[in-house]
């Protein structure tokens, strides 16, 4: 009814009015951060080092070759020894399956979203490089227990969201 | 033309009074417009949920003052081939007519800068200007992106010019009068609601003339690239963008004074209800550049020739009658007639309003 005596008009008017009360959905981003998913597969890997017994299936289970794991016997301890651990995150995919993977729950994806570099080789990381900090989180991905440890993912749907810095 | 009156506070020295006079509002021009582009971005990011300019100065307000010097110092591009003194000079030419407006707009009660007892007869005839300079911009670019949206300026604004002319003269008839001045002075009630099928004529027609949308096919980016202003650039682009703001803002007022009561109102300083008139009405504009999609151009040739202009003529022919019927009635028993007229006319024209005899859907 009425439909072509101007209602589309009076109807689209009041559509656009009333978004002058909305919430606006742009993130101010480098002062205001959404909190990502606790699951993120986010860049970098997290390397627990006491866990990691040097067994290479992470290197063996990589669909890209990334993981370079070298490691030397102990002989008295009848153990691995872990002379170096070398990811190339230039060429990880961050599939996860390393993670999954892992025996005894020595790798995580990182957390963290914000990992730009200025050169190809500050790419590769290895050994120390690749422990946990208070900047390199792992995340929740495959690790429930980790993934209770961090803040709700923020949706856009909520008035306060993220942090405003 | 004649001058009506010497400002009483400047006595007999008339030549300052219009030298401060113009300045103040050549300023007040350029600064309202700076604000007006502001305000336009800033009311369509909250709109569509964004949130506009908002890093230059608080609020973002700085932002079109840093465009304005952006444009300033970027090259000026005179495509080859073109012709240049034309080129040249068609942004004055559409500029300059827009502030000549400004002459007769009064801002309160005798502040304007002339009291021509031909107010609305210079309106129409000094806007229409900047079309001349709007096609010499299309013709001179040697581009047919530019020539296509010129050619579509002049012939919205030949077909507007009418129904937008024909919507004034009820005002007239309500007045008496083509000054401004009066007109705001006769306005006890605004006319608004004893003209409302001339205001709705006047608006739907102001917005087609200025080419704001849902009228803006003179620069339908989708299609046009800029239309007339595609070979610009440099400060060139900035007078043809400060003169369609400037036009916004002509309308806004001319809406304000013709229809909404002028600077009159209760409690605020008499200047101050100007501008927040002006702003309100520009407002609404911005409000239906966001609703609104453009219009194609067989549309708006045929809203301007089959819908606007027979209803202008109906409306003049009934604010005639009006008047020579009851000279001496209250205005307030016109206005439940006119709404009801208003409300009959534009539903049977838009039961009949048809395109290419029916083949196309409305």
């Amino acid at each position: 009814m009425f439909e072509r005596y101007g209602k589309g008009i009076i109807k689209g008017l009041s559509v656009t009015i009333r978004h002058l009360l909305r919430i606006p959905i742009t993130t101010q981003y480098p002062e205001q951060k959404l909190n990502p998913s606790r699951r993120i597969r986010g860049n970098e890997l997290i390397w627990n080092q006491e866990r990691c017994t040097g067994c290479g299936t992470c290197a063996k289970t990589c669909p890209q070759g990334s993981i370079n794991i070298v490691t030397s016997v102990k002989v008295e301890e009848n153990k691995y020894k872990v002379e170096k651990f070398e990811v190339d995150t230039g060429y990880c995919i961050f599939c996860g399956l390393c993670v999954e993977a892992c025996p005894y729950d020595a790798l995580f994806l990182g957390y963290s979203y914000e990992r730009a570099r200025y050169r190809r080789s500050e790419l590769v990381q290895a050994n120390e490089g690749l422990l946990e900090s208070a900047e390199r989180k792992p995340s929740g991905y495959a690790h429930p227990e980790v993934a209770a440890e961090r803040p709700a993912q923020s949706l856009l749907l909520n008035k306060d969201r993220g942090s405003r810095g | 033309m004649a001058m009506q009156m010497v400002p009483p506070d400047w006595p007999g020295n008339l030549w300052a009074h219009w030298a401060v006079f113009t300045v103040i509002i050549v300023v007040f021009i350029l600064v309202s417009v700076l604000m007006f582009i502001w305000f336009e971005r800033r009311a369509m990011a909250v709109m569509q949920a964004r949130l506009g300019p908002n890093r230059a100065g608080p609020f973002g307000l700085f932002q079109s003052a840093a465009d304005a010097l952006k444009v300033m110092i970027k090259e000026d591009i005179v495509p080859s081939r073109s012709d240049s003194v034309v080129h040249w000079l068609a942004p004055v030419v559409a500029f300059v007519p827009v502030m000549m407006v400004f002459a007769v707009v009064p801002f309160q009660g005798g502040a304007l800068l002339a009291d021509l007892n031909v107010g609305i007869l210079y309106v129409v005839a000094i806007s229409s200007v900047t079309t001349l300079g709007i096609f010499m911009a299309g013709w001179a670019s040697n581009n047919k992106y530019s020539l296509l949206g010129a050619m579509r300026q002049v012939a919205s604004v030949v077909s507007y010019e009418i129904p937008v002319v024909l919507s004034l003269v009820g005002v007239i008839l309500l007045t008496g009068s083509l000054s401004l001045q009066q007109i705001v002075q006769a306005q006890d009630i605004p006319f608004i609601l004893v003209q409302p099928l001339g205001f709705l004529l006047f608006f739907t027609g102001a917005l087609a003339e200025i080419n704001r949308a849902p009228f803006d096919l003179t620069e339908a980016d989708s299609e046009l690239v800029a239309g007339y202003m595609t070979e610009y650039s440099g400060m060139k682009f900035g007078l043809f963008f400060l003169a369609e703001y400037a036009e916004a803002l002509v309308i806004s007022a001319l809406v304000t004074t013709l229809f909404l009561g002028g600077w009159r109102g209760p409690l605020l300083p008499d200047w101050l209800w100007f501008l927040v008139k002006v702003g309100a009405v520009f407002f609404v504009i911005v409000w239906i550049r966001t609703t609104v999609p453009r219009v194609r151009i067989d549309h708006l040739m045929a809203l301007a020739w089959k819908f606007l202009f027979p209803l202008a003529l109906i409306n003049l022919l009934v604010t005639a009658v009006e008047m020579l019927v009851w000279p001496d009635v209250s205005l307030w028993l016109l206005v439940p007639i006119n709404f009801a007229v208003m409300i009959v006319l534009v539903l049977i024209w838009s039961k009949f309003f048809k395109l290419g005899w029916g083949r196309v859907n409305v």
